[in-house]
């Protein structure tokens, strides 16, 4: 992966300015120029400079305290700090205060491109390193798609066949069935691996803190936006986007999408700079797309260009074979985060389990073994040390939105309609329930 | 606009043998006609006497104003010890796809590192220092190739290293422009 290094250079002296300039260019460094600290300030403010080359003696705002200003902004940035002999100690004092390096005036041509090169070279390994950390911890997650059952094999077979293509996906379960983790791996098996995988939990955020999430701000673009940030379609470039809970989007939000899918090109809030991403896309929902679609609750166009290949995943519930092998993980997984011997589990316990409809998925049975392993002192799980049955959720209710939906409607009665009282009882936000009781059309009893 | 030509400007002098020797391989390298002039200045404004060395950025931008034409790259060249402000000395310097650049044979000679004068030698690393500088002006950046024209030098060994031919990659960037 190649980068071209950027340089900015701030020095109040033009000829040294021009000199740098000329320097780099020939070495093929992309350069710009700034005469005084404050429009370096200015610069790095719309800009990313990998390397900044700053003179520490300018008027006005001195090299030492623009070091300050650039590392409170970004804290990882390479500053390097020119200097004349008779100032070393300022230029220690610049090492203390973050610099990479510094170099006294006039400069041997040989220290200047070593150094440049190491700092460029420091640059490229940091990116790497994050690039290959995404990678280890996307192929640690996609070991945790477990099941033999039929129902998942197909599921498996549906991720490697898909993994290759560019298509985008729609990943459909119900809550806690793995969605994400599908998406992980359909990322960890396609030649996008060793570029991010970026998430998106789409439901939770409104929609002007999704728009600026998804396409990144200028600085000054709203209030407390005070630097500038990359979106998540920019951080995504080569890799791939992941986008919770699509069918929670606004339908502005769809426009926008759409858009951005079309042409890969998007401009930060704020901002009129056209940037381009190209990324692959994969959504997840349990909602039916297709029933919103025909109620005109989610845009057709939008929902046939993400609907190229749909992977459905069963409820745990129908596939009952994996539930010992998801037991035994979950067993192994705690055990060793807890630091205890691994545990086992009774056969009368595993039955109970095996019986339970699991209107939570997978995250509910997780939740289940996580709190048999807290709670059993012995060396075996037993029936009582589960909850099943006992006081856990109603199995009555088979969907767990359903579920949501008996709980708000009863707390919301026990305050009478009060929305702040009701979201601080059920510990979300006040948007949060206002989005729930849209979506579950839930409205005040007439008395 | 497509340059038709190469102006090599003498200001000082170098003997008719050293320049009438640059044109036939200047002009093999970049495929223009080479035209050698005799150029007058008064190198007194661009010295610099804390340093006991001539400002190249003044000269450079001296040239370029006084001497260059839109249709041609000029390379103006010296017998004096070069300097920008960032660094001790310089070989040459040009403006990366510009019209201008300039070039200096002063620390290009075997006495000045306390070695035997050897005259050929003096003429190839000036041979190469021009075509390296004429190529910035063409466009080209300094190039990793060890022994590409392009590559940079920082001493009289480095240039010795390098051949004065531009290498396949510089050359087809070369033909591109």
């Amino acid at each position: 992966m190649s980068k071209k290094i950027s340089i900015l250079i701030v020095d109040d002296e033009e000829s040294v300015r021009d000199s740098l300039y000329n320097w780099f260019i020939e070495d093929g460094y992309q350069v710009e120029c700034a005469e005084d600290a404050t429009r370096a300030l200015t610069l790095l403010e719309s800009e990313n400079y990998d390397i900044v080359l700053a003179d520490i003696k300018m008027p006005g705002m001195d090299g030492l305290e623009m070091l300050k200003r650039i590392k409170a902004i970004r804290k990882d940035s390479i500053v390097i700090m020119m200097t004349a002999f008779a100032t070393v100690d300022t230029a220690v004092q610049a090492l203390k205060d973050g610099a990479f390096d510094y170099v006294t005036k006039p400069f041997d041509p040989d220290d200047l491109s070593h150094l440049i090169r190491n700092a460029s070279r420091q640059i490229i390994l940091v990116e790497e390193n994050e690039v290959l950390r995404e990678k280890v911890s996307t192929l640690e997650n996609v070991e945790e798609l477990i099941g033999k059952s039929e129902a998942m094999n197909k599921v498996l077979k549906e991720i490697e066949s898909v993994a290759q293509s560019n298509a985008s996906v729609i990943i459909t379960g119900e809550s806690g069935t793995g969605k994400e983790l599908v998406a992980r791996a359909i990322h960890a098996n396609s030649s996008r691996r060793f570029f991010p995988l970026v998430s998106v939990h789409c439901g939770a955020l409104t929609e002007s803190l999704l728009e600026s999430e998804l396409f990144g701000h200028e600085k000054g673009a709203f209030t407390g936006a005070v630097y500038n940030r990359k979106g998540r379609f920019e951080m995504a470039n080569n890799g791939t986007i992941f986008l919770d809970e699509i069918s929670t989007i606004s339908q502005k939000m769809q426009v926008e999408l759409l858009r951005v899918l079309e042409s890969k090109k998007f401009t930060r809030v704020g901002g009129n700079k056209e940037i381009s991403s190209d990324f692959r896309v994969i959504c997840a929902t349990n909602r039916d797309l297709k029933t919103m679609v025909e109620k005109g609750l989610f845009r057709e166009d939008l929902f046939y260009r993400l609907n190229v290949v749909n992977i459905n995943i069963p409820p745990l519930r129908d596939r009952t074979d994996d539930i010992p092998l998801l037991v035994d993980y979950f067993i192994k997984k705690y055990c060793t985060a807890m630091n205890r011997e691994v545990l086992s589990i009774d056969a009368a316990a595993l039955k109970q389990l095996a019986d339970f409809s699991y209107p939570g998925n997978i995250r509910e049975l997780e939740n289940i073994i996580e709190r048999a392993i807290v709670v059993g002192n012995g060396r075996k799980i037993t029936v009582k040390d589960l909850p099943v049955g006992k006081e856990t959720i109603s199995s009555s209710v088979e969907s767990l939105d359903e579920l949501e939906k008996q709980h708000i409607s009863n707390i919301l009665v026990k305050y009478n309609w009060n929305i702040s009282a009701t979201a601080k009882a059920l510990r979300v936000d006040r948007v949060t329930l206002y989005n729930k009781i849209k979506k579950y059309d839930l409205k005040p009893s007439k008395s | 606009m497509k340059s038709e030509k190469v102006i090599l400007i003498s200001f000082g002098y170098f003997g008719e043998m050293l320049l009438e020797n640059m044109v036939e391989d200047v002009s093999h390298e970049f495929f223009l006609p080479v035209l050698i002039k005799e150029g007058h200045l008064d190198l007194s404004d661009f010295y610099n006497p804390a340093r006991n060395q001539y400002d190249a950025n003044k000269l450079l931008k001296e040239i370029d104003t006084n001497f260059s034409c839109d249709k041609s790259k000029t390379l103006g060249i010296f017998n004096v010890d070069l300097f920008i402000p960032i660094l001790t000395y310089i070989f040459g310097q040009a403006f990366l796809n510009g019209r201008t650049g300039i070039a200096s044979m002063y620390r290009l000679s075997n006495e000045r590192y306390g070695m035997i004068k050897d005259d050929d030698l003096l003429v190839s690393r000036f041979k190469k220092e021009i075509i390296h500088e004429l190529g910035h002006c063409f466009g080209l950046i300094h190039c990793q190739n060890p022994t590409c024209v392009m590559r940079s030098s920082t001493y009289v060994e480095d240039v010795d290293q390098k051949n004065r031919h531009l290498c396949s990659r510089c050359r087809a960037q070369l033909l591109n422009t």
